[in-house]
């Protein structure tokens, strides 16, 4: 550990909102509005974050447990993904199964809140989560094992820093195959258009803004900072796949957080182009997922 | 080499497609597609020393596989008024995962057979493997004599790939001759398809034991 391994979790802590705010303003664009301003999500939080939460007298400690615990995981998950040629704070053989249980763990907090409530529409929406996750927690493995096998190391902050431009010639399909599985689990596990809208305001239709409808104020300041989170160490993951390696540090640093903001508008080009799946066909899409990073680590182990 | 592994990496995809999809035209079509890849095959694995039997070979494939078959399958579709299959005996995402565990029983396989040294790609038999089981799978999983078809058909293009793979000890005849079966089968297949459907109104198989004495 060393002071430039703070590089990776500063940048994150600071623009991971505003992510949120470059995949609103793409849709904007698309829509032809003007959009929201690009820092929406700090004036949000800011907002939440002065509010008093109020909590219903049916939940219990759990409830308000919840959000903050939701939080911590991640936090701790964002100082295992590396940036650019950054190493993560921290790094140890086969930590990207932590990462994993770190991703895991922040749902089912978030998914024990929502059952807390007593409310039926929540506990749908759990359920829902719970399952689609499910689905999309082997493609993320399988793929992260891919990367592992095909860099030969263990760790995220070497697999993604070893990741280059000879690994996408020498095996062009099997790199191919695990970035569109990657892609698809960072959809899902953000709650992205294929799989779930996060504008809708249907109760029947949604996953994740279900759960979080009881929660106000600081908690859900402390949810959508998560998301924001989320949503950055997924994209780190797919930026750290196909940033190319320039030599040099500070370079690689600015093409990879562009990078990032890259992969926000092609989220926000899917969001505009494509139709919310129903949701009978969204597991197909993740064990479709889930088949491809499987087929690439097969094809991958079979040099 | 990076090309014929793209197109068997395509062939791989374009099974699991299948396997995992219940619209009929769009089957149809990725089969299509799968028989347009694998004629450009014979081509690109072979670049270094192209003849004119792998030209003919490929053209003749394209032509059989990319336009009649779909053609001929297209006209079955619509006079047999056929139906997107609803209930396969197998449901489309349990098929999806039986796709992968086939594509690692392929691999494992092809590990443990001895290969001859002259295969253009080292992905090459266990995708044609992967085929041959595929087709199979599809065969008995599906209730409709279509898509019972589709499934005959990728069995086909998995041995096709062996095939080409090992073209230079296999003759051109061989391969001429397999395309020419495929193509008698496929043609009385239609037909089949047709009768069963005008006397049945229908076209599920699996309804077909019932006419036993």
């Amino acid at each position: 550990m060393n002071a430039a391994s703070f590089i990776p979790l500063l940048l994150a802590l600071v623009l991971a909102p505003l992510l949120l705010g470059i995949i609103n303003r793409t849709k904007a664009l698309f829509a032809g509005r003007c959009g929201q301003p690009f820092l929406q999500t700090y004036f949000d939080l800011w907002k939440l974050l002065h509010k008093s939460a109020v909590y219903s007298r049916t939940t219990t400690w759990l409830f308000r447990a919840g959000p903050m615990l939701g939080l911590a995981a991640i936090l701790m998950a964002v100082t295992l993904v590396p940036l650019g040629n950054y190493p993560a704070l921290i790094a140890f053989p086969a930590d990207f199964f932590l990462f994993a249980c770190l991703l895991g763990l922040m749902r089912f907090f978030t998914v024990l809140a929502a059952l807390d409530t007593g409310s039926s529409f929540e506990g749908m929406g759990a359920s829902r989560e719970v399952f689609f996750s499910a689905l999309a927690e082997p493609a993320l493995l399988v793929a992260l094992a891919t990367l592992a096998r095909q860099t030969g190391s263990l760790s995220l902050s070497t697999i993604l820093s070893q990741v280059s431009g000879g690994h996408w010639l020498q095996a062009g399909p099997v790199m191919a195959l695990v970035l569109t599985a990657l892609m698809v689990v960072l959809l899902a596990e953000n709650s992205r258009i294929p799989v779930d809208d996060p504008n809708t305001h249907l109760e029947l239709t949604m996953i994740h803004e279900v759960m979080v409808l009881d929660h106000g104020g600081p908690d859900f300041a402390f949810i959508l900072y998560g998301a924001a989170l989320k949503l950055w160490v997924l994209s780190a993951l797919v930026v750290g796949m196909i940033a190319p390696d320039t030599g040099t540090l500070w370079l690689n640093l600015v093409i990879s957080v562009g990078g990032m903001f890259l992969v926000a508008v092609i989220v926000g080009v899917v969001e505009s182009t494509m139709a919310r799946l129903r949701l009978l066909i969204v597991p197909q899409l993740l064990v479709g997922a889930g088949a491809l990073a499987a087929m690439a680590f097969l094809l991958g182990l079979n040099k | 080499m990076i090309l014929t592994n793209l197109i068997l990496v395509l062939v791989v995809l374009t099974n699991l497609k299948l396997l995992g999809s219940s619209r009929i035209g769009s089957s149809i079509r990725v089969v299509a597609a799968q028989g347009v890849v694998l004629g450009c095959l014979p081509v690109l694995a072979h670049m270094h020393d192209l003849s004119v039997r792998f030209t003919v070979l490929a053209i003749g494939t394209v032509a059989i596989k990319g336009i009649v078959f779909p053609w001929f399958l297209f006209r079955a579709v619509r006079e047999a008024d056929v139906a997107r299959e609803v209930e396969p005996y197998v449901g489309y995402v349990t098929s999806l995962l039986s796709g992968v565990v086939i594509l690692a029983v392929s691999f494992w396989m092809c590990q443990r057979l001895p290969m001859p040294e002259s295969l253009a790609s080292s992905w090459l038999a266990p995708i044609a493997i992967f085929s041959i089981f595929a087709g199979l799978f599809l065969i008995v999983s599906r209730k409709r004599a279509l898509n019972q078809v589709l499934g005959f058909l990728v069995l086909e293009n998995g041995v096709y790939t062996f095939g080409v793979g090992l073209a230079p000890q296999s003759s051109l005849l061989v391969e001429a001759g397999v395309l020419l079966d495929v193509f008698v089968a496929v043609f009385v297949m239609g037909i089949t398809i047709f009768h069963i459907n005008r006397e049945f109104d229908h076209i599920n198989t699996d309804q077909l034991n019932t006419l036993k004495d």
